[in-house]
């Protein structure tokens, strides 16, 4: 089993078309259609506000852009990587934020953490360097050695935002970033998950005043998965 | 792109770091397969067993400890998102196969380092036959492992994961267990260990164990898409 050797993603790749770019894009579940005709541009560094009600389809929306989920219809490109042909490029350079941590219970904040900076093939000192830094920024540094079962909702959801961001991705996906945090936590979270030079960022929040500010475009959905006409 | 081997190294860590801290496959396999010899060795009334018996007694007694590792591999992925993890990494997924199979192949060897002692204290007269045994043992488990991980891989997304799991991979294993049975016959005969086949059946055990190693390594990417 030794290396295997992809074509690196050229610097500066997908720089002049737009970080994201959605259309006509479509997902079936069985007889069921969860996402429909939905077509958005976003530019690299903007942050696009996904909201709808239960069941519009915005987390599906969020798997299909984080690669976990094959689109049935419509074409879609993140960081001029075509979905799903060129997913194996465009893994490693996304921060998923999804509804469940991606945290093994057994195992602590630390060991996590390394565990994943491992699979993104982080530099091990340069890792511990920025999983402390990451676990001081959301106030986990006396914490992060307990069982991930020993701490509660609040702290895991600290944790999967150090695992979000510690291999520095360039697009962030976050599905109600601030689900169980305390306002000290969402400061927090703000800091590390908040917008920054180059880094394109999709939201989706049950809290448009939260977010609207930050917001450079709106996808409204609705229950059925199609966007709501403007 | 991550190294195929550091991610290999990594799951594997991963997984013997949570079974050694809160040990759940080990010792329930080893419960069963203990237990089992205790039934065997009261139900058949014998003190002692050789030849086919204690072949089969034994590779039955380590095919039914296996599944309940082979049930348990992948809970840990489908329940806290470890799927997801190694999807969303930049790693070959075939990494994720070989580190399952890795586990569950340590499983089996720490399963056997303390129930084939006791199954030579409750059947053999003598204790000849471990050390040739001992090839049997290893190359079995390297089949079981990739078989066992291949189905479970695919049965964890099921909710009759605990019933599709074994339906699917006991007829798999059947050749194995063929195999391994009848190398382990001559060994395990009255009068000390034979050798009557034995190259024969060990050559099979290799083959079975490079077939679906082959066929894990091709079919396992396929098997994490949605």
């Amino acid at each position: 089993m030794g290396t295997v050797r992809i074509p690196a993603v050229e610097p500066g790749q997908g720089r002049d078309e737009p970080a994201l770019s959605l259309a006509g894009l479509r997902r079936d579940f069985g007889e069921r259609t969860a996402l429909a005709d939905v077509d958005v541009e976003l530019a690299s560094g903007q942050t696009l506000l996904v909201l709808g009600p239960n069941g519009a389809g915005k987390t599906t929306l969020l798997r299909i852009l984080a690669t976990l989920l094959r689109p049935s219809g419509g074409t879609a490109r993140a960081l001029g990587c075509a979905l799903p042909g060129e997913t194996w490029k465009l893994r490693g350079r996304i921060g998923f934020l999804g509804h469940e941590p991606l945290l093994y219970r057994d195992l602590s904040g630390r060991e996590n953490l390394r565990f994943h900076a491992r699979l993104h093939g982080l530099d091990r000192q340069a890792a511990e360097a920025r999983i402390e830094g990451l676990l001081a920024a959301v106030g986990m540094g006396r914490r992060a050695d307990e069982r991930v079962a020993e701490l509660s909702a609040g702290m895991r959801q600290r944790l999967a935002i150090c695992r979000c961001v510690l291999h520095e991705p360039e697009l962030l996906l976050l599905d109600e970033p601030d689900s169980n945090l305390d306002a000290e936590g969402r400061e927090r979270a703000r800091a590390l998950l908040g917008p920054a030079e180059g880094r394109t960022r999709v939201i989706v929040s049950h809290d448009p005043e939260r977010y609207e500010r930050e917001a450079d475009r709106t996808l409204r959905l609705e229950a059925g998965g199609r966007p709501v006409a403007a | 792109m991550t190294s195929s081997r550091t991610a290999f190294k990594a799951i594997l860590a991963k997984d013997l770091r949570g079974e050694l801290r809160t040990p759940q496959s080990l010792p329930a396999m080893a419960l069963f397969a203990v237990t089992t010899f205790v039934v065997f060795r009261f139900g058949l009334d014998r003190t002692s067993l050789s030849g086919s018996l204690a072949s089969g007694v034994l590779w039955a007694t380590l095919l039914f400890a296996a599944l309940l590792g082979v049930n348990r591999l992948f809970v840990a992925e489908r329940e806290e998102g470890g799927f997801d993890a190694v999807r969303l990494a930049p790693i070959d997924r075939s990494a994720l196969f070989a580190a399952k199979a890795a586990a569950l192949f340590a499983y089996l060897l720490a399963l056997e380092l303390v129930v084939v002692p006791v199954f030579a204290i409750f059947f053999l007269d003598s204790a000849a036959a471990l050390g040739p045994l001992v090839a049997v043992l290893v190359l079995a488990d390297l089949g079981l492992a990739a078989t066992g991980t291949l189905i479970s891989s695919m049965a964890v997304h099921s909710r009759a994961r605990d019933l599709l799991g074994p339906l699917v991979l006991l007829p798999l294993v059947v050749p194995l267990m063929i195999a391994a049975t009848g190398a382990s016959e001559p060994l395990l005969a009255v009068g000390g260990p034979g050798y009557h086949r034995f190259g024969s059946w060990l050559a099979v055990l290799c083959l079975y164990d490079l077939v679906f190693l082959l066929v894990g390594y091709a079919v396992f990417d396929f098997l994490l898409e949605d």
